[in-house]
């Protein structure tokens, strides 16, 4: 397993990715500026970190689209090659089209920076186990996410619904729900073969022991685990 | 030449900034408003050249769809070409 690093301008959770990936998982990573044209030869997971990418101008992550690194993204995406996007990373994910839907300012308008459980609600290469209740810290103002009816049932039905908000029982409420997220979504997969996760939780600030939970080192560990 | 485009949130998207601004206006006073939604203007400076093209409006259209509004939650319209 190989591990590519894509670092816009203005994403700040990279380093954290980064060491993550590298140090607490072992992977050989490279870090990938946004204006290269390629990804390093063979790489199976692309991680887009969290951040505010061109200043979150216009909509968070839509100004990505002009990045070079964008039509190489898609390219290992087609032909089956993992991604994840963390929170800015997901919203560029939307934004470029790789994933379906729109990340929305929180419902109460509010920088939501803590703590949250979210639960398993999908099988797939970052989420090994259904019903696993991890404890992820969230850090963003825009994460409410929003899609057609038709969307959603899509997303439901064919098992990209992966991660929503719960309680630490995983117990999946409004109460739970910290952004207004639609059917509280957390994490959804896209892509051929579902190998395409965005969330808005941060795993990698939740992967050693110095940290409040672990909890986000399974979803390291299970796409490691698959090449 | 400029070009202005006003980019909206679709009436079925909830727009919470929006409602903000709602009770904001209701504490300073002002009475009557039902509601506010927020939306942007762009205002796009097009060279001559450009300008003088016939497909000027669908290269704009182009421009909203690829980048300045997302249609997932966003409507657009391209105004005031001047």
């Amino acid at each position: 397993m190989r591990a590519a690093v894509v670092v816009f301008p203005g994403s700040n959770a990279d380093a954290e990715m980064i060491h993550t990936l590298r140090d607490v998982c072992g992977v050989p990573t490279t870090v990938v500026w946004h204006t290269a044209t390629s990804l390093p030869p063979e790489t199976d997971l692309v991680a887009i970190p969290g951040g505010f990418s061109y200043g979150d101008y216009l909509r968070c992550g839509a100004l990505a689209k002009g990045s070079p690194i964008v039509a190489a993204l898609r390219n290992h995406a087609d032909r089956g090659g993992y991604v994840l996007g963390v929170c800015n990373g997901f919203q560029i994910l939307t934004e470029v089209g790789m994933l379906p839907g729109a990340l929305t300012r929180n419902l109460h308008l509010r920088f939501e920076c803590s703590p949250r459980h979210v639960r398993v609600t999908a099988k797939g290469p970052f989420t090994p186990r259904v019903g696993d209740v991890w404890q992820l810290p969230i850090a963003h103002a825009e994460g409410r996410y929003q899609a057609s009816d038709a969307v959603l049932d899509t997303l439901t039905q064919s098992d990209c619904l992966a991660l929503c908000y719960s309680t630490e029982d995983g117990n999946i409420s409004d109460s739970a729900n910290p952004n207004g997220s639609a059917r509280h979504i957390a994490g959804i997969y896209g892509g051929p073969r579902r190998n395409i996760f965005g969330l808005m939780p941060h795993p990698e600030r939740a992967s050693e022991a110095i940290h409040a939970s672990t909890d986000g080192r399974v979803l390291f560990e299970a796409v490691l685990r698959l090449s | 030449m400029r070009a202005t485009v006003v980019v909206r949130l679709k009436p079925e998207v909830l727009d919470p900034q929006g409602d903000a601004i709602k009770r904001a206006l209701g504490k300073l006073g002002f009475d009557g408003v039902k509601g506010v939604r927020v939306g942007k203007i762009l205002e796009i400076e097009i060279d001559q050249e450009h300008a003088a093209a016939p497909d000027l409006k669908q290269r704009l259209e182009k421009m909203c769809d690829a980048m300045l509004a997302n249609p997932v939650i966003e409507d657009y319209e391209v105004r005031g070409l001047e």
